[in-house]
């Protein structure tokens, strides 16, 4: 479905170069759901944004269902394929742009038919009722606005869908409710998913495999039950799941 | 906002009056929820005291310069020398000038004159910006800085010496007088409108929408300016004084309107040779465009509230 190899990504130009992403590749199968880990400036949210052709400056490959993505812009048949779910609710959905008319315009690029009924539905598969559809980003909550740009990712019926922390910037309570939705929306219509996330708990229950990037590279991509069972070979992995146990052990542990 | 009475979850139950159905938290069509929106914008704006007085003003002068031939007791034009300079009474309200004219008459036709410059120049300059401003801005490149150049240069001299320019070389009329000041009022809006793009183009949903094959016309004209719309308003709103305040100043070294029109800044430059002993004569034009400066100045107050898309978050 999707295959990244030696993918470098850059900002800016030679003298102040950065560079984000430094020979990434990975592969993930149709229907799979795969994770992206790392701490924040680990290049995992630049490695989506790239794929995703948000970002111009990069060199490698990338390849999505076989075709093979070159740098500038992506074609039609690219946005209906892939899609994205952005990281903060609150800047990714237009605040002038009732839910109704994001959804609208949507399927009018996409090229839909018969859109009130789409958006009907649409509603309905995020778990968002009727009496949301006209309503703008400011009169929603954070955990209703990922639905609704949830929505907006499902709207063209892509295969593959990029999602960049889709939860981090959400309550607890509403992140739960926005990963079974996500789960339950990748079993109904069959999604492959790319998922990235600094927590190791939602890769954990999201996803078959994982990759663990540092610093720009991939340590090592390993299955999620390897994770569990505690074998990885890259030491970066043992230090990340390592403070995550950490964490949560002083969360678990009585206060003195 | 005060929640419809009714249950929002049933579709069944209609709800009951005008303003449950504009207020509904539930809108069963596009229609509705629109009017709703604008019902909403109209409640916050009725809220603000002084900017409905504002409004009301204004909408007396706009049914004043309607209705202009019917309700001005003279001509604006009829000459009477024998009553030349006449202080305020009941024949003549306001007192007439050096001609003898009536200057309530000639107020109230100066509206029209008034409204014409002020709504043509609101409409022009502010268009002129929204688009410079929001190409340059999100285009960015060299197109950015030739851009930017031009309204630099527009910028660097004072905005009333460039219209005099502009009037001296077109010739003095009312028309030249509003492309003068069309021409030189955009740079501010162009530059506010490349700012606020700036923040705008790298923005998430900005980014959802490319994804969505969106071209770079449609981000342009759907997703950014409608967010750079209501500050232009605003700024217009709050600019129109200074506007009105311009043509008056070009009617008062006469490029503007030329006589005997009875625009309002022509008519204090009458009135100069007399202030002394015949007040009335530049006083009353002068308190006019005070009020009407005032009042454009209150309704901006009160659009900016109800505009102002980072309100919506309190």
């Amino acid at each position: 479905m999707l295959s990244v190899s030696d993918l470098n990504v850059w900002f800016g130009q030679i003298p102040d170069r950065v560079d984000a992403v430094r020979g990434a590749g990975f592969q993930v199968a149709p229907g799979e759901s795969f994770g992206l880990v790392g701490e924040s400036g680990s290049g995992k949210s630049t490695v989506l944004r790239a794929i995703a052709g948000l970002i111009p400056t990069w060199s490698g490959s990338i390849r999505v269902d076989g075709a093979d993505l070159r740098e500038g812009r992506r074609d039609r048949a690219f946005f209906k394929t892939v899609q994205m779910v952005f990281q903060d609710p609150y800047a990714s959905l237009h605040p002038r742009h009732s839910v109704d008319a994001v959804l609208a315009e949507t399927l009018r690029l996409q090229g839909m038919d018969r859109i009130d009924q789409r958006i009907v539905r649409l509603l309905d598969d995020v778990g968002l009722g009727q009496s949301f559809r006209f309503r703008y980003p400011h009169q929603l909550s954070g955990g209703q606005r990922q639905r609704v740009a949830i929505a907006r990712a499902l709207a063209a019926e892509p295969r593959l869908l990029l999602l960049d922390e889709p939860t981090s910037a959400l309550d607890v309570s509403v992140q739960a409710e926005i990963l079974n939705l996500l789960a339950d929306l990748r079993a109904e219509h069959k999604l492959t998913y790319l998922m990235v996330s600094h927590d190791l708990s939602v890769i954990g229950h999201m996803c078959d495999r994982l990759a663990v990037m540092q610093q720009g590279r991939i340590v090592e991509i390993l299955p999620v039950a390897d994770l569990r069972a505690g074998r990885s070979t890259a030491p970066y992995t043992a230090q990340l799941m390592a403070a995550s146990e950490g964490y949560r052990a002083l969360e678990a542990a009585p206060a003195p | 906002m005060t929640a419809a009475p009714t249950s929002p979850d049933s579709p069944q139950t209609r709800p009951r009056t005008r303003r449950d159905w504009l207020l509904s938290d539930a809108p069963q069509t596009r229609r509705q929820a629109r009017l709703g929106a604008i019902y909403q914008g109209w409640l916050t704006f009725r809220a603000n005291k002084l900017a409905m007085l504002g409004l009301v003003i204004l909408v007396l002068l706009i049914g004043m310069a309607i209705l202009a031939p019917w309700i001005a007791p003279q001509s604006p034009y009829a000459q009477n020398l024998a009553d030349r300079l006449q202080p305020p009474s009941a024949a003549h309200w306001l007192g007439t000038d050096a001609l003898g004219r009536d200057i309530l008459s000639r107020l109230i036709h100066g509206s029209r004159i008034t409204l014409f410059i002020v709504g043509t120049v609101a409409l022009i300059a502010p268009i002129i910006g929204l688009f410079i401003g929001t190409v340059a801005g999100f285009a960015g490149g060299w197109v950015d800085q030739v851009l930017m150049r031009i309204t630099d240069i527009f910028l660097a001299f004072p905005k009333l010496i460039l219209a005099l320019a502009f009037v001296a070389a077109l010739g003095p009329s009312i028309g030249n007088a509003v492309l003068a000041l069309a021409l030189t009022a955009w740079p501010p809006y162009a530059r506010l409108a490349r700012a606020e793009t700036l923040t705008i183009r790298n923005a998430d949903f900005i980014a959802a929408a490319r994804l969505q094959g969106a071209g770079r016309l449609r981000l342009l004209i759907g997703h950014i300016w409608p967010l750079c719309v209501s500050s232009l308003i605003v700024r217009v709103a709050l600019d129109m004084a200074g506007i009105i305040l311009s043509a008056a100043g070009l009617g008062f070294l006469g490029l503007g309107a030329q006589p005997p029109l009875p625009e309002w800044g022509a008519m204090i430059s009458d009135g100069r040779a007399y202030i002394l002993d015949f007040w009335w004569v530049a006083a009353m034009p002068g308190l006019a465009i005070f009020t009407v400066s005032m009042a454009f100045n209150l309704l901006g107050d009160g659009l900016r509230d109800v505009l102002d898309p980072k309100g919506d978050k309190s």
